[in-house]
């Protein structure tokens, strides 16, 4: 059937599984879901900018949706004046004699006159020296702040801008870090890119877990403000009682129901700006030369196209928007949480949502990331439900039975890992694959 | 003279005996992954959930002879149960070569490719793992615990400080010396040994010198999946067993092997111990050490440390990069870039 | 017909044909040469008789029988070996692990074969322990031809081994090249240096654009002034 035709369906299907899911358990389940899948969506975007245009693979998604996370708490969290009048300023110092030496440290690689040795060895003295320096300005400084109310603040807070701001800052966050990281590790070959990425978003989100005084580390920051209204503030309201009891609905419910709609009518915005923008830049001039690179790098770059630079721009959308995503996620939360920054939850699973959407489409991403997202959540309850019936012929507390049911959650990774390799294996080309291809 | 052997002695137990044994296990993992990168070609993402796996299988059957009172008497009875975890790894490994990895090879795939398969691999490990055994933490060290207690140590000395050397430190190492031993000899000494050396060079002249390669392959998956059994049970009765740890390890792992030089066993060892010494010389508080070898009572105001212990993780990664700058072929001249 | 003989050769690497009905041969004994322009077809004849390409039409017949179908692994256990051009040593091994590997399909005793080698090549044993990466471009091809003479083969196949040396080397290659020959090995060498080639050649063939266009011993060749005309500079 034509293509159009074909999406059309499985956009379809799609819909009518969150339908179902609306109807057999509830529409909160379902709208939270959905909410998820359209932010998954986004970062699938995201990481397809990367692949599908460059053929860059970045393994370190996590980092960049930290550093979203982080902007919401940096943005929107009201400053906590005491923190800053005991060190907020000479903390600010210490961050940026950090920045700065990093920054130090790679244009001395890149300029410094001399063997490739001696110039490693220059930027790594450069680096190490601001990293002891920075630790000298810093440290006092951070005993300070973490000592003001650890309980409760124990930082330095934010700037107190309304939340919506810091969906674009998380974008900035993450585009900076990205052409830091570009720098060093785009010339590399594509295995050793996706392990270069992977260390820093580890390092990324150590350092929010250990860095106290910048987003409270380990301790979480919550409360953070919301764009949408409080079901608490709803339930106060009278048209939303009225609207109650005409549709017959729990007070509480509809409140609740309430709020997720208006998160989804934000986020789907955001996502139609951001996939309409990646389908501008795809049809475009930059979108082909872009493809031309992936498909023949070497031609390319005897026909004087500069292959690195090209990468470095791809590099930095990508992650601008997977920053954006990461922010919108915490705002959806309510509380940064920087544990919860997994390798296999965010790395790993957007990357199945890449390949079995459609690498290098931007159609496939979305519903790519609405598939397997849907999937990951749902997988849990038919996985215990399958186990449960499996298991019914052993007695109600035969302790394998039990310890099968307790641990039938863990059986959504095998399943995805099972997903990944049937797609690439069998349908290379995803659910909805590259045009033209 | 007493204060320089109290910090020699402070050293060795929190970095030289530490260090041994986590570089001896990285060392392990690394050797596995660079094996797989020289004869396979590609970066397996996924060995670090082999380990897992073979760590796991070693601790059911360790449960099954303690239950069936058989043990080992000072050493942990998970030696024991190793063999068994060693042979289920290597036909799990030569499981997903024919039914994912040779398809692959066939249709020559690139290495982006292999990675995302390993990562596909490793999902279904993870999953299959934390649903066999379950998520949480297994403590399955048995035996004797130490080999040399602190207290003994300083009765023996009469130092003020005391050095403690548990088991599974020294089977640790002690086995990774074997181990390393077996691989170099089947590697320089062996007909089979030396076709895959071979292989690995140069793949074309290796089938024009009649080397099998299904057999080159199949062997390659053999010794991997052992090294990465044993790495990862010598890993869980050193560390105690969580499965979530050890996606973590993969990270280190790839360190030690790009810088000791990829595709390079001596490489793989050399890269293990220098990321873990790194690791602990660089988060060390020293503190009390220089204490002891500056004259007089004067003590450092604060730990004196680095970088806090946390970062612990960083520093393989730092070392990574700046190896990847410097010196992209590692310290022995692994393959290139 | 000769020991080894390829006949009506029509093939190529996937696309258009290379080859269009040539035929190459050698004898025991025998050093045969085949020489030709650029793009003529020389290596590509030569990969077709040891089955590195699958031949659209002709035959390849070793010792009188129908070797066509076989896979090179086989055809070195018949007693076939090539000695490439580019890539022909294990780099990361030393010179003797070279020889062993060369070896490789052997199952008894071949260490008075390595000693043949070393005689034929002194420089190599001297530097046996060294890896052969490390040697000078004339010393690696002997560590080549030596692995491939390691299975004690009928027949070996020489892809321009002479390519990149200096002269001094090549002449000490051709040497060598004949001393092999008079134990009673067929060589066939494809080769770039033409003249010096046809010199020591028994046979000689000028291949153009895959198809035999000159066979004849190799004086006569370089006696002949057509040849001379078209392919030896005059």
């Amino acid at each position: 059937m034509s293509t159009n035709l074909r999406n059309i369906l499985l956009f379809t299907i799609m819909g009518a599984l969150l339908v179902a899911v609306g109807v057999i358990q509830s529409a909160n389940v379902a709208l939270a879901i959905l909410n998820l899948c359209l932010i998954s969506a986004i970062m699938t975007l995201g990481v397809n900018i990367q692949w599908g245009y460059a053929g860059l693979f970045n393994a370190g998604v996590m980092g960049f949706a930290a550093l979203g996370g982080l902007a919401a708490v940096l943005v929107s969290f009201p400053p906590v004046p005491e923190a800053w009048a005991v060190g907020g300023s000479r903390a600010m110092l210490g961050a940026v004699t950090g920045a700065l030496s990093i920054v130090l440290a790679i244009l001395a690689f890149k300029m410094i006159p001399g063997g490739r040795r001696l110039r490693g060895w220059a930027a790594a003295a450069v680096a190490l020296s601001g990293v002891v320096l920075m630790r000298f300005i810093l440290d006092p400084a951070v005993e300070a702040i973490e000592a003001v109310e650890p309980a409760r603040t124990g930082f330095l807070g934010g700037l107190g801008l309304p939340i919506v701001f810091s969906w674009i800052a998380g974008g900035a966050f993450a585009a900076l870090a990205a052409w830091g990281i570009g720098k060093i590790a785009l010339g590399l070959r594509s295995d050793y890119l996706a392990i270069a990425t992977l260390g820093i978003s580890e390092i990324i989100v150590y350092f929010l877990k250990n860095e106290d005084w910048l987003a409270r580390g380990v301790k979480n920051v919550n409360g953070l403000p919301r764009p949408v209204p409080y079901e608490i503030e709803l339930q106060k309201t009278l048209w939303v009682q009225e609207l109650a009891a005409k549709l017959d609905f729990n007070v509480i419910e509809l409140s609740s129901i309430i709020v997720k709609l208006s998160y989804a009518g934000l986020f789907i915005g955001v996502l139609a700006i951001v996939f309409w923008l990646s389908e501008r830049a795809l049809k475009s001039p930059w979108g082909r030369m872009m493809r031309a690179i992936r498909d023949n790098e070497i031609a390319a770059s005897a026909m004087g196209k500069d292959v690195t630079w090209r990468h470095l721009q791809v590099f930095v959308l990508g992650s601008a928007v997977i920053g954006l995503a990461g922010a919108m996620l915490t705002t959806l939360d309510g509380i940064f949480t920087p544990a919860s920054y997994q390798p296999l939850r965010f790395t790993f699973l957007i990357w199945v949502m890449v390949i079995v959407g459609g690498s290098g489409n931007n159609l496939g991403s979305i519903l790519g990331g609405f598939a397997i997202w849907f999937f990951w959540i749902e997988a849990e309850p038919i996985g215990l439900a399958v186990i449960e019936l499996l298991t019914s012929g052993m007695g109600e507390d035969h302790a394998l039975r039990l310890h099968l049911i307790e641990n039938a959650a863990h059986t959504r990774l095998a399943t995805m890992g099972v997903v990944l390799l049937m797609v690439l294996r069998f349908s290379p080309r995803g659910l909805i694959p590259e045009r033209g291809k | 003279m007493t204060d320089i052997l109290n910090a020699l002695v402070l050293l060795a137990n929190f970095v030289l005996v530490p260090g041994l044994t986590y570089g001896s296990q990285l060392a392990l993992g690394a050797l596995g992954v660079t094996m797989i990168y020289a004869v396979l070609r590609f970066s397996n993402f996924g060995h670090g959930e082999t380990m897992s796996f073979g760590a796991m299988i070693t601790i059911l059957t360790t449960w099954w002879l303690q239950e069936k009172g058989i043990t080992f008497g000072v050493l942990p009875t998970a030696l024991l149960a190793l063999p068994v975890g060693i042979i289920a790894t290597v036909v799990m490994c030569l499981l997903f070569d024919r039914v994912v990895y040779r398809y692959y090879r066939r249709e020559k795939a690139n290495p982006v490719t292999y990675l995302i398969v390993s990562v596909g691999i490793l999902f279904i490990l993870s999953g299959l793992v934390r649903f066999i055994i379950g998520p949480q933490d297994r403590v399955f060290a048995d035996g004797e615990r130490f080999i040399m207690k602190a207290r003994a140590f300083k009765q023996m000395t009469g130092l003020d400080q005391g050095l403690a050397i548990k088991t599974t430190q020294g089977v640790t190492v002690v086995t990774a010396i074997v181990i390393v031993a077996l691989i170099f000899w089947f590697l320089n000494r062996t007909r089979t040994g030396k076709s895959m050396r071979a292989y690995s060079d140069n793949e074309d002249l290796a089938l024009l010198s009649g080397i099998n390669p299904a057999k080159v392959v199949a062997i390659t998956w053999v010794i991997t999946g052992a090294l990465a059994a044993i790495a990862g049970t010598l890993y869980g009765l050193d560390k105690g067993y969580k499965p979530f740890t050890y996606l973590g390890l993969v990270l280190p792992i790839f360190a030690s092997a790009i810088v000791g030089g990829v595709g390079n066993p001596l490489g793989a060892i050399a890269g293990g111990f220098v990321v873990a010494f790194s690791e602990l010389l660089l988060t060390f508080a020293y503190k009390r050490v220089i204490a002891y070898l500056t004259p007089g009572d004067w003590i450092p105001e604060g730990l004196v440390q680095l970088l806090s212990t946390d970062y612990k993780l960083a520093v393989s990664f730092v070392i990574l990069v700046i190896v990847l700058l410097v010196k992209p072929t590692g310290i022995f001249s692994g393959k290139t870039l | 017909m000769s020991f080894l003989q390829g006949g009506g050769l029509y093939g190529g690497y996937g696309g258009a044909d290379i080859l269009h009905g040539c035929s190459i041969g050698v004898d025991k004994g025998e050093v045969a040469v085949v020489v030709g322009p650029n793009g003529a077809g020389k290596s590509t004849a030569m990969r077709a008789l040891f089955g590195l390409l699958d031949l659209r039409e002709g035959s390849v017949v070793l010792d009188e029988k129908d070797i066509s179908r076989l896979p090179p692994q086989e055809r070195v256990t018949l007693g076939m070996s090539f000695v490439p051009q580019n890539a022909n040593v294990f780099t990361s091994m030393t010179v003797e692990e070279n020889l062993e590997m060369g070896a490789f399909v052997r199952q008894d005793d071949f260490r008075p074969t390595m000693d043949q080698v070393f005689s034929l090549f002194p420089v190599l044993g001297q530097k046996r322990s060294q890896p052969a990466g490390e040697l000078s471009g004339g010393q690696r091809q002997q560590v080549a031809v030596g692995r491939a003479l390691m299975t004690q083969p009928s027949v070996l196949m020489l892809d321009e081994p002479t390519a990149g040396v200096s002269p001094i080397v090549m002449d000490e290659l051709f040497d060598r090249v004949i001393e092999i020959a008079k134990t009673g090995i067929a060589i066939l060498m494809v080769e770039q240096n033409a003249r010096q080639a046809l010199e020591i050649a028994d046979r000689g063939f000028v291949l153009v654009q895959g198809q035999n266009r000159y066979t004849d011993t190799g004086q006569a060749l370089l006696a002949d002034p057509e040849v001379r005309r078209s392919f030896l500079g005059g």
